[in-house]
This record gives structure tokens, C-alpha cells and sequence, in this order.
């Protein structure tokens, strides 16, 4: 095991893999460094300096997801990063929109998780490409991981690229992955103060799904309060209420989805 | 947690900057963390102890300001501080605002020692 990294065990290093490979250890894309230089400490003079920076510590990730939306946007690639909870129904509707509409168009996906290739299955079953990304004791996708990934996808031009983010309401809102649009999915189970109690990942999103209303007769979720909660934190927000499982308010995510792929493809 | 992406992306460019200077040790690494930028300052403290080993940081005071969140109403157009992400404008009321100050996630400034 590497003591810098502690590269070595699978579960610390990402990989990006189609549902018919199998799991190597490759280290080719993990960088990691072993230089120890050591100083000559002799009885010299050292002089303090100060030097003003003022560099966005989010700098590379933010011009690789810039590069990525540059190349989406080149090739009228209409990209989504689909934010949640786990088990708030991403796969599923994703599921669901894939074989609905897979006739009349033409979609390629990007699953993120800490292990498995659970999700990728899935979708693969829909007869969609799909790469899963495992990002072993990573919380987040980043923008590095989705170039990869995009390049091992081969993914056409006049598509819509889905990328399933891992399961967290926390961490995936500071990482821009060069989507055209975040969608933050929630369920009804998961209580309607959802928005006040994690703000960041609201306040970054552009539309806000609130699935599985087929339960709201069980649960006691309040959808006005919560698309409330929700306006107070990002007053941009559009709402969509559907059940993945029921098809009720999925025309709806259909309609949003062919305008906003019109609209961002549109020159 | 993503603190510790956030806290080798600072080591990067940090040694980055240190290096293309020639300096022998990094004491110093001043960092502004807005208010509402998602970054949490304890973890991030603990995840930069935990990151700079080996590196030309370890043993480099880390200093974080914490920077106020602001915002401008879209109804009166003042600026108002902003408590925390769901404040209402202090002046008229309204729930509609941009933030204009409180995200920033930055490299202030380094301290370097060298041998000039």
C-alpha cells in the first residue's frame, strides 16, 4: 500500500467502467507523488515574504467543467446532472424516461457510486450506453471523472447525456460537472423541509423534481410548504411533481425536458 | 467529505506557486471562506491537518477568514447581511435576492521562507 495515498486498496480508487467489463487495478490515472526532497539545512539566512494570490481554490475543477461544457455545447450534447438522497428515485426515473422516450431520442448515461454496478446494469438494460463510475471512498463526481468518462462513452452529437450523481445532498453542489442543467430529485418520504435543512444544493439547482407523490396519502409531506422552503433558498427553481412508479406528472418532466433541449441546442 | 478535495486543491496550488518561487517552506496560507460557500471551516481545518503531510505545508499556519454573506433584494434593491441562507430582506421583507458576497472559496495569500 502506498503510505502517501494509500493506493493499492480498490475501495480508494476511481474507476470508470462499461456493465461488460471486468474490475482491474489500473494506476495510470492516479497521480500521486513520491518526491521527498530534502533541504540542506545549513545556518543561512531565510527572509519571510508575503505574497498575495487570490486564486479560486475551486479553479480546476471549474475550467475542466468549463472544457466540458464548451465540448457539450459544440456537439449539442444537452447534459444534465441529476442530484438527491440515495433511494429518492434518480435510477428509476431515469429508468422510466429511457424507455419512454428512447425512440425519439438518443441517450447515453453516466452512473455514480461508491461501489457497484448496480445502476449501470439497470440502465444498460434499457439498451442505453452507460458507464459506472465507482468513486470507491469518494462522496462527489467531478469534472475530471466526467471527461473520462464522456471520452470511454463515445457519447454523440444531437444526444441527451444524463449523469446520475452519487447519492448526497451535500458535497456534489460545489462540483460543476459542465452541465446544462442541475436537477435536484426529492421524495415524498424524505419530509418537505428538506430545502432549508441542506440550502447549498437548492440554491445550485435549476429544477426541482418532488417524486414518489403516489405515497402522499401515507406520509405527511406538505408540497406547498416544501416548494416554499425551496423558493426561500432559490426563487429560480421550476417544480415538476411526478410518480416515477404511477406515470402520473411524468409528461410533464417529458415536456420540460424536449424544451430545454430545444432551447439549449438552439442557435 | 468534500473538505478534503477542497483541502488538497489548496495544497495544489499553494506548492504550485511556492515551487515557481523557489521557497524552501510554506509558514503561512491565508484562506477566505464564504459564509454560504457549503465549505464548513472546522472541517476544513481538520481535513488540511490530515492533507499536508509531506508536503511544503506541513507545519504552515492555516488562518481562515470567515466571510459575511450579502445579498441585494430584487424588490427595494438595498443590500442587506444575510444570517444564514433563508433570511428574509432586512429592509422590505421579500424572499427575492441574489447573493453578492459569501460564496468565495479562496487563496488569500501565502507566507514563503527562502533563502534571498
Amino acid at each position: 500500500m502506498c503510505e502517501t495515498c494509500g493506493c493499492g486498496q480498490p475501495d480508494d480508487h476511481v474507476t470508470i467502467r462499461k456493465p461488460s467489463e471486468k474490475h482491474s487495478h489500473d494506476h495510470n490515472d492516479h497521480a500521486h507523488s513520491h518526491d521527498h526532497e530534502h533541504e540542506h539545512h545549513e545556518h543561512t539566512h531565510t527572509h519571510s515574504h508575503e505574497i498575495l494570490l487570490e486564486q479560486n481554490i475551486m479553479q480546476k475543477n471549474n475550467l475542466l467543467a468549463e472544457r466540458n461544457r464548451g465540448y457539450f455545447e459544440a456537439k449539442n450534447i444537452f447534459t444534465l446532472n441529476l442530484v438527491s438522497s440515495p433511494g429518492s428515485g434518480k435510477t428509476s426515473l431515469l429508468e422510466r424516461t429511457i424507455n419512454d422516450l428512447k425512440k425519439e431520442i438518443k441517450f447515453f448515461v453516466i452512473e455514480g457510486d461508491q461501489q457497484t454496478m448496480n445502476d449501470a446494469n439497470r440502465i444498460n438494460a434499457t439498451g442505453a450506453p452507460v458507464v459506472q463510475i465507482n468513486t470507491g471512498n469518494g462522496c462527489h463526481l467531478d469534472a475530471d471523472m466526467i471527461a473520462k468518462a464522456v471520452k470511454k462513452l463515445n457519447v454523440a452529437g444531437k444526444s441527451i447525456l444524463m449523469i446520475e450523481n452519487v447519492g448526497n445532498l451535500v458535497c456534489p453542489s460545489l462540483f460543476d460537472l459542465g452541465e446544462s442543467k442541475r436537477v435536484v430529485v426529492i421524495s415524498v418520504t424524505e419530509g418537505d423541509d428538506k430545502p432549508i435543512k441542506y440550502p447549498n444544493m437548492f440554491m445550485s439547482s435549476h429544477l426541482c423534481i418532488i417524486n414518489k407523490t403516489d405515497l402522499l396519502p401515507y406520509v405527511d409531506f406538505n408540497i406547498a410548504k416544501a416548494k416554499e422552503y425551496a423558493m426561500r433558498v432559490n426563487h429560480h427553481l421550476e417544480f415538476i411533481e411526478l410518480s416515477v412508479k404511477t406515470g402520473e406528472g411524468m409528461d410533464k418532466w417529458y415536456d420540460w425536458l424536449k424544451k430545454s433541449n430545444n432551447n439549449s441546442t438552439k442557435f | 467529505m468534500h473538505e478534503l478535495s477542497v483541502a488538497q486543491n489548496i495544497i495544489e496550488i499553494v506548492e504550485e506557486h511556492a515551487k515557481k518561487l523557489h521557497a524552501l517552506t510554506v509558514s503561512e496560507v491565508e484562506l477566505d471562506i464564504g459564509m454560504v460557500s457549503g465549505v464548513v471551516p472546522e472541517t476544513l481545518e481538520f481535513a488540511m491537518d490530515v492533507a499536508v503531510k509531506n508536503t511544503m505545508l506541513e507545519g504552515a499556519k492555516i488562518k481562515i477568514h470567515v466571510i459575511q454573506a450579502k445579498a441585494k433584494c430584487c424588490q427595494c434593491n438595498q443590500d442587506f447581511k444575510m444570517d444564514d441562507i433563508y433570511t428574509l430582506c432586512s429592509h422590505c421583507g421579500s424572499l427575492q435576492f441574489e447573493i453578492i458576497q459569501g460564496k468565495e472559496l479562496k487563496v488569500k495569500s501565502i507566507k514563503i521562507e527562502d533563502k534571498s
